[in-house]
């Protein structure tokens, strides 16, 4: 699933470090620029800007991070499932986004970053992951909901990123994109059942939708204006598209899956405009969005004291493996001699 | 065609390597590996990504399960990234322009009379 569409700096906060001038030779420079003008791609072993380079790293591994801690929220539902079905279902998205998280981490690692480095940075917390898992899953809609709405913002941003300048995170954005389908269908479809049900379960799912709605909006970072790295990223075909655009395309797909699923969306300022053939939407509260971006999060210590344990508790698990491997390499070795 | 490349995916170990000793793999993370998919009987392998992995059924257990959970392949190769030569990027004009004037070899150089139909 899940990223953020916006890149945030691993050492947060709202404002943005001054521009450092570029030291690059003026000659490759120029040679880079004229490759992403005329829409070409970057590969591993291209000479690219350090700028690129960090900027991509930073953004891949966090969006490798935010598919490993979004399996914690679903997770946490695998026992609780209400039918067999649902259960392998939702087992089957959570194995997805364990994969999700290695096709990014991959990409990540051809840019000359290592898995360790990355883990090390989200589990020390100086890395970010995508903010929307750090809000609790209550009730056995907010499944169905992620599905549906989380999913449904993350395909939003990550189509555009299957036509990224950098090769292998466009890559595996196409593999991502091919299985995210599933997700979302899953989810909206789970609620359709849940609305033919009693009072109770149609309730639950309004208010999972209560819940997450204005969450999932913020999903697609701030506002273009507020974006100041955003220009960079259009610039070095990283982003094709903008915050605002992309939310506004997700409000216009939205609205009517949400008519024929019968519930209303907490916005009271949602409504069509028929001059912008748009739906125009109310206010985003981007205090509390940076407040969970920022650590202070209702999940935030759990979500992370979880991938910690789960990491530590596999730690004797990696080191054994290895033992065994480099122990059969070497009767293997002797055997021959 | 000066110096060849270490493949992408072991760009990791080229760039870190350096100075230790490169005898024994580093002891903390599994070693690199490279997945070639054939997705059906017929087709060749074909490169689908990488994966961390401690040996080579390993690997092979983890490709499965990460790359053919929708019965995406039939057959799958684990190459060792570290294993894999590839050209440098810097030698794509030295290695691959001097066919851009050899035209006379695709067949569409050639004019043959339309009676002749079909070759």
């Amino acid at each position: 699933m899940y990223t953020q569409s916006f890149s945030v700096p691993d050492n947060a906060g709202q404002k943005t470090a001054a521009r450092t001038p570029s030291t690059e030779d003026p000659e490759l420079m120029a040679r880079f620029d004229a490759r992403i003008d005329a829409d070409g791609r970057i590969e591993p072993q291209d000479w690219m800007p350090e700028a690129y380079r960090r900027t991509l790293v930073r953004q891949i591994s966090q969006h490798a991070h935010s598919e490993i801690v979004g399996m914690l929220p679903e997770g946490n539902w695998i026992s609780r499932a209400p039918s067999l079905k649902r259960k392998a279902i939702l087992i089957a998205k959570v194995q997805d986004e364990g994969g999700h998280g290695l096709y990014l981490y991959s990409a990540a690692e051809t840019l000359g970053t290592s898995r360790d480095q990355m883990l090390e940075g989200l589990h020390s917390g100086r890395a970010k992951y995508s903010s929307i898992f750090n809000y609790p899953t209550l009730n056995w809609a907010d499944v169905g909901v992620i599905g549906w709405l989380v999913d449904g913002a993350a395909i939003m941003n990550q189509i555009p990123l299957c036509r990224c300048s950098y090769g292998p995170y466009a890559r595996a954005m196409v593999r991502v994109c091919k299985e995210e389908s599933f997700h979302q269908r899953q989810g909206y479809e789970a609620l359709l059942v849940m609305m033919k049900g009693t009072d109770a379960q149609k309730a639950m799912v309004q208010d999972a939708v209560d819940r997450w709605w204005w969450k999932c909006l913020a999903m697609f970072g701030p506002p273009d204006a507020d974006s100041p790295n955003s220009a960079q990223g259009m610039r070095w075909g990283i982003k094709r598209i903008s915050n605002d655009d992309l939310r506004q395309k997700f409000i216009d797909a939205t609205v009517p899956q949400a008519q024929v699923l019968g519930v209303t969306l907490p916005d009271p300022d949602l409504k069509w405009n028929e001059e912008r053939q748009h739906h125009d939407y109310g206010q985003i509260d981007w205090q509390e969005f940076w407040d969970t971006v920022e650590g202070n999060g209702p999940c935030n210590k759990e979500r992370l004291s979880t991938r910690v344990k789960a990491h530590n508790d596999g730690q004797w698990v990696r080191e054994a493996a290895l033992a065994y491997a480099r122990k059969q390499q070497e009767r293997a070795k002797k055997e021959a001699a | 065609m000066s110096n060849a490349q270490p493949f992408e995916g072991a760009r990791t170990e080229a760039r870190q390597g350096g100075g230790s000793s490169s005898t024994t793999p580093a002891l903390k993370e599994w070693p690199l590996w490279e997945v070639f998919v054939r997705s059906k009987q017929g087709l060749e392998h074909k490169h689908c990504g990488s994966l961390h992995a401690a040996d080579a059924s390993q690997a092979l257990h983890m490709a499965r399960d990460v790359y053919t959970r929708r019965q995406e392949g039939v057959s799958i190769w684990v190459v060792p990234s570290a294993a894999i030569t590839a050209s440098n990027p810097d030698d794509k004009g030295e290695l691959f322009d001097p066919a851009a004037d050899k035209i006379y070899r695709h067949p569409t150089f050639y004019e043959i009379p339309e009676e002749v139909g079909h070759m």
